[in-house]
């Protein structure tokens, strides 16, 4: 049911973190516009900014096979000119305005970034709509844009790190869109043709894929009109978003061949996805094996005894059809096998011996303490308040995600490390000359 | 455990005092900085932000890469990096430990002139990790076995960042042939054969010289003022006793007479890129108006894509896929005004060169024009504007300007300063810096070029 009268909005006040003062996560609106547009607020009057985040869900997962990079082609054309506005005269607008707007190409959403001054709050407003609803995707920006971003592949391939990962999701997901790349190949960035870009835009931006979030100096009243303002050009809904899901393949080492002193190691497995009720408990595990801080299994093991690596972690990596749990290393060539063996050692003991409680507690107190953290700008509210509704987690979660960590339970974990780690399972791939390391095939493809 | 580009110039220094002056800054001022300084001779700012109950502790050291010795470079960084493996009160990497426990996330840097530590946490832990970077200013314990794990680690870092990045190690080398002489010269994270020669002696001695309160400052941002500052401030960090601190000398580089090229084939590189460097002075060195004219200068030739080369080189001779200049005003001793250009596909970087030359020539003619610098100083103020959303990165401008040696009133006034800068200002910067004689330029290719026809 929707709110009927105007400037009607659903009012949804959480209740204040603390005691003391509301925190960042305090004070977050629900509200619909008179168009029907769900937008999330929250208003922050102290500096005379506004932040506007959005996503529609989707991104670069629609690229058409042979088009991959389509989204993120899109994404830096859209203010390359819109409407009666050329490129030129677009970006002297953006600059005379000081508004920074940016477009990316996520993998299961396109997102979009304003940031204005509040004096400027009308015009930015409507270049952000011109630049989704009426872009023109011009001879000139369209053949710049694609130059910078060949250059920029042409560059990714000097970085072991960027060949490891993109040849690792290859391997994972041979069949799926997740296995492509989102920035494209050379050969399909150069087949994407203007019509392709028109298409893209015409179909991917529309209000029912939309999540909408603003942070800042504004009204509520202020901000409907002005969401329905940006949004209002867009078709109402679109064709439904139909992917199978995917689990990612498991089993093998790839060794890609090259002229570096250190290798770039990448491994994974299948993991949880979000609505998963093993979720948090996955959570918690990674965390002790190998997310965040300085103070983890993997940073003990590799880099704190051994000194084997600068940079090793591990992390949750849920995509909307899949989830995964992948982490990454890099060892000077004649020890990566030396690493890896210690990698595989690490999870093999987990799966044995589990977690300790001591672990356990550790995890959870940094999780929990380190989440209020990551609201400590009006840019950052509003990119958590898009991402936690493109999981669909709701406006309560603010509140109720350190409780949903502090309910996981010691047996859960220990489960979850056998249901999820599996050594000889890991699928891996090493960009580097790397000693001490063979391919072998995969166990099940 | 990072190494710190110099932060972006975004704050300016003017002149160098060793003790800060209580200032309020007040609501005149651009971030409401308050500041003091300890009978001891640390300098402490608050930088408040009352938005989340968050606060962002750091402790910089006037002691970096440039302040180590020929044949002992990398010796800053590898501290930096010991500093997390324990005190007697804090043994065996706890401190980290300690700060996850309670929720807190931490890291540090190294650069030329400082070496800085930092945690953010909840508001109610500020005093906590304030005693735990109190402890390890002057109680650090490092094992030979320490020094040899980490050593490892840093060589790793190495190889992350420069060893396996063929731009990286490119611009290593240009900075050598930037910097005959200064020490600016030489990489942070140091030569390879040098961080495989450091002795833990080496490492404790520049400790021990240099890690001292009133070698250093304490800048707090976010959920705190002054006044809740200063008593725990006084009661951590006062008790620790100075230590004399001996002259930042570093070696002067000479003044240079003959432009220098270099250029580097190397098959890993995707494709050709050039760079090019002017020695140029800094807001620590002066004159500050010329200082402040390139900052101006920078932004009018490359702050946005409305910018002089965006738009000459890329969108309208469509030569390059990107270009761009930049000023790094933060340097204690000396900077660099720089330019890069990266040419499109099919065009010879000669070609790009001669373009971008041709746009400094233009510049050296005619000057910039009233309106490009009024267009520029509106967008620096709404910079200031938006950057007040991210207190941990004003936290770190501050750290970084004060560590050679601006005051509050200055960074405070920052945006006074740049608004009176006038175009001939800018203008007379241009011409004494952009000389042919100190150019340094390097062509980074991924293959001979072809001969001439």
């Amino acid at each position: 049911m929707r709110p009927s009268l105007l400037p009607a909005v659903v009012l949804l006040l959480l209740a204040a973190a603390g005691p003391a003062r509301p925190g960042p996560a305090a004070g977050v609106e629900v509200l619909t516009t008179p168009a029907g547009i769900e937008v999330w607020l929250k208003r922050e009057p102290s500096i005379p900014i506004v932040a506007m985040e959005i996503a529609f869900e989707g991104g670069a997962s629609l690229d058409p096979e042979g088009r991959e990079g389509l989204a993120n082609m899109v994404s830096g054309l859209l203010d390359e000119g819109a409407g009666d506005l050329d490129s030129r005269a677009f970006q002297d607008r953006l600059d005379d305005l000081s508004v920074r707007m940016s477009f990316d190409a996520g993998r299961d959403a396109f997102h979009g970034s304003l940031m204005t001054l509040t004096e400027n709050l009308d015009a930015a407003a409507e270049l952000f709509g011109l630049a989704l609803a009426a872009p023109r995707f011009d001879d000139g920006p369209v053949e710049r844009i694609r130059g910078r971003i060949l250059a920029g592949l042409a560059r990714d391939e000097e970085d072991p790190h960027v060949r490891a990962w993109r040849a690792w999701r290859r391997a994972a997901f041979p069949d799926h869109v997740y296995g492509r790349p989102v920035d494209g190949t050379p050969e399909s960035v150069a087949a994407i043709a203007a019509a392709d870009l028109e298409r893209f835009a015409r179909t991917g931006f529309t209000r029912d894929r939309l999540h909408v979030a603003v942070v800042g100096d504004i009204a509520r009243e202020r901000t409907a009109v002005l969401v329905d303002a940006v949004f209002a050009g867009l078709p109402a809904a679109g064709a439904p978003l139909a992917f199978p899901d995917a689990v990612a393949a498991t089993g093998g080492v790839t060794v890609i061949d090259m002229d570096v002193p250190q290798s770039a190691i990448v491994f994974g497995l299948p993991g949880p996805m979000r609505g998963d009720p093993d979720y948090y408990a996955a959570s918690v595990l990674n965390k002790a094996l190998g997310g965040g801080g300085l103070n983890t299994r993997l940073f003990e093991e590799v880099r704190k005894k051994r000194g084997l690596a600068y940079a090793v972690s591990s992390f949750l990596h849920p995509h909307r059809r899949a989830g995964l749990w992948i982490g990454s290393a890099g060892t000077r060539n004649e020890r990566a096998g030396e690493t890896l063996e210690v990698i595989r050692d690490v999870l093999a003991d987990i799966v044995e011996n589990g977690v300790t409680d001591r672990e356990i507690a550790d995890a959870k107190a940094y999780l929990t303490g380190s989440f209020p953290l990551r609201l400590d700008s009006n840019e950052a509210i509003a990119g958590m308040l898009v991402a936690i509704q493109l999981f669909d987690l709701g406006v309560d979660y603010l509140d109720n995600r350190n409780g949903y960590i502090e309910a996981v339970a010691a047996a859960d974990v220990r489960r979850v490390a056998r249901r999820m780690f599996d050594a000889d399972g890991l699928l891996v791939v090493v960009a580097g000359r790397p000693e001490g390391i063979g391919e072998t095939a995969a166990a099940d493809r | 455990m990072t190494i710190l580009r110099p932060v972006r110039p975004m704050l300016v220094l003017v002149g160098v005092v060793l003790l800060l002056q209580p200032a309020r800054a007040g609501d005149g001022g651009l971030f409401g900085a308050e500041s003091f300084t300890l009978p001891n001779g640390m300098a402490a700012v608050a930088i408040p932000d009352r938005r989340a109950p968050i606060v962002t502790h750091m402790v910089w050291y006037r002691a970096g890469s440039a302040d180590e010795e020929p044949g002992g470079t990398g010796v800053a960084h590898l501290l930096e990096h010991l500093m997390f493996k324990g005190t007697a009160k804090t043994p065996g990497g706890q401190f980290s430990y300690i700060v996850a426990r309670n929720g807190g996330v931490e890291n540090a840097f190294t650069g030329y002139d400082y070496t800085g530590y930092f945690q953010t946490v909840a508001r109610d832990r500020l005093e906590l990790v304030m005693e735990l970077e109190a402890d390890r200013m002057t109680g650090l314990l490092v094992t030979d076995e320490d020094v040899e794990t980490e050593r490892r680690v840093v060589l790793e870092e190495r190889r992350m960042r420069v060893d396996n990045d063929p731009g990286a190690l490119f611009s290593e080398e240009f900075r050598a042939a930037r910097f005959l002489v200064h020490p600016y010269g030489w990489p942070v994270i140091g030569r390879q054969r040098d961080i495989e020669n450091l002795t833990r002696e080496d490492i404790l001695a520049f400790y021990r010289e240099r890690y001292a309160p009133n070698n250093a400052i304490l800048v707090v941002a976010g959920d705190v003022t002054v006044d809740e500052l200063r008593p725990l401030a006084e009661r951590i960090y006062e008790t620790i006793p100075p230590v004399e601190l001996a002259p930042r000398e570093r070696a002067r580089e000479p003044r240079q007479q003959a432009p220098r090229r270099l250029v580097r084939v190397d098959p890993r590189a995707a494709r050709p890129s050039l760079r090019m460097t002017y020695l140029a002075p800094t807001h620590a060195t002066g004159p500050a108006e010329t200082a402040y004219g390139l900052e101006i200068l920078a932004e009018v030739l490359s702050g946005s894509t409305t910018s002089r080369l965006y738009r000459g080189l890329v969108v309208d001779r469509g030569v390059a896929v990107s270009a761009g200049a930049w000023y790094g005003g933060d340097g204690l001793d000396a900077s660099r005004f720089g330019f890069w250009v990266a040419p499109a596909d099919g065009v010879a970087v000669e070609e790009a060169e001669a373009a971008l030359r041709a746009e400094i020539a233009e510049l050296l003619e005619r000057g910039v024009t009233e309106d490009e610098v009024a267009r520029v100083k509106r967008r620096m103020a709404d910079d200031l504007v938006y950057a007040r959303d991210n207190v941990a990165s004003i936290a770190r401008w501050y750290g970084a300007w004060l560590a050679v040696g601006l005051t509050v009133e200055e960074i405070e006034g920052w945006a006074a300063a740049v608004d009176g800068v006038t175009v001939a200002q800018v203008n007379a910067a241009a011409r004494q810096v952009l000389a042919p004689e100190t150019e340094v330029v390097g062509v980074l290719l991924p293959e001979e070029p072809a001969d001439a026809p």
